[in-house]
């Protein structure tokens, strides 16, 4: 059997994400959030070097920056969370929107509900701080992806409601 | 028709994902902690805790799926792991041998392994149990359903030997503590 036709269960990858977030946010580093922004972002992105270079091996080279990107919205993205990027929006200078109306990672997080119309903001906010540090590893996968194929850029998240997020690319020229 | 056996049935009853991406990530991310720790033995501790955690979450899953039911001796629930548990999850079987007098005290030998698909370890990692985070979830799982165990890898192919072999000690019963606390 080659080994890509594999299958394990989905709570398995499930469990490891969710781990090594909480083991580097909450365990390791939780006085110093950004080195441990940093450090699951390398993962990440080792992660999406490896995989772009398989995903990519039975099909012709990309001619463009766009259809990379397209790449990723599209196979990369059914492969590794079963759908694709809803929506794609560019500046055409570089800057690349993309925004999952339901991502996986962020599907089973909750915070409590506003009591009155003043905490509403405060609940955006805290549905933002809960679930963004589940995006670093995301966030890794793409450029890891992206500067495999031969995009170097920077990736940043927002989360504007849960479960939707953007990811936002930043290409360097 | 009904598959042949109950691990894959319960296999066939969860959302499944390409092993690849589980095993790339699983690495990377053990990479991550050789990086940062420069101690295998340290990352060994890292991977075990990281499996006891999320063991104590996967067994909700797995009594609600893997339509099991209650083991009534440790001989049962050590099966039961091998031939439904890994197969839930990993997708392959284990074989239980070389139980001790009183049947506290078994193997569990991998059939197959997806967690070491493209690893090969290097020198410099030669105390390292690559696969610890599993000690951990069995460990975890098991002690959610009131049993203490001990959980140590024997054998470790990535180590030169010729199997996965865990070894696993039931330590005690743990009575269930009631009344439960409704709070905190």
């Amino acid at each position: 059997m080659r080994a890509g036709s594999r299958e394990v269960a989905e709570s398995c990858l499930d469990g490891i994400t969710m781990e090594m977030v909480a083991t580097y946010c909450d365990r390791l580093h939780s006085s110093k959030p950004d080195l441990a922004a940093r450090r699951i972002e390398a993962i990440g992105f080792q992660v999406g070097q490896q995989l772009a270079e398989r995903y990519t091996r039975d099909r012709p080279r990309f001619t463009d920056h766009l259809e990379v990107i397209k790449f990723i919205c599209k196979d990369f993205w059914a492969e590794v969370f079963k759908k694709q990027i809803d929506n794609l929006k560019t500046n055409h200078r570089g800057v690349f929107v993309l925004q999952d109306t339901r991502f996986r990672w962020l599907t089973r997080i909750s915070v409590d509900s506003p009591l009155t119309p003043s905490e509403a903001n405060n609940t955006t906010l805290a549905a933002a701080q809960a679930g963004g540090k589940y995006l670093y590893f995301p966030c890794g996968l793409i450029r890891g992806a992206l500067t495999n194929l031969g995009v170097p850029c920077a990736v940043s998240a927002e989360i504007a409601a849960l479960p939707a997020c953007s990811f936002i690319i930043r290409i360097k020229v | 028709m009904a598959p042949a056996k109950p691990g894959d049935a319960a296999f066939a009853n969860v959302d499944h994902v390409n092993a690849e991406l589980f095993t790339l990530t699983y690495g990377a991310m053990v990479r991550q902690l050789l990086t940062d720790f420069e101690d295998v033995e340290e990352v060994n501790k890292q991977l075990d805790t990281m499996g006891y955690n999320i063991g104590i979450r996967l067994i909700d899953d797995f009594l609600s799926k893997a339509n099991v039911t209650r083991c009534s001796e440790f001989r049962e629930t050590a099966d039961v792991i091998a031939k439904i548990g890994f197969k839930m999850f990993l997708g392959v079987t284990a074989t239980v041998s070389n139980w001790n007098a009183d049947f506290t005290e078994c193997s569990l030998v991998l059939d197959d392994n997806p967690l070491v698909d493209f690893v090969e370890l290097p020198e410099t990692c030669q105390g390292l149990y690559y696969c610890n985070v599993l000690c951990g979830v069995i460990r975890g799982a098991l002690e959610m359903v009131s049993m203490r165990t001990e959980v140590k890898w024997a054998r470790d192919m990535l180590r030169g030997d010729d199997a996965y072999e865990l070894r696993l000690k039931l330590i005690e019963h743990v009575a269930e503590e009631y009344p439960y606390k409704d709070d905190d």
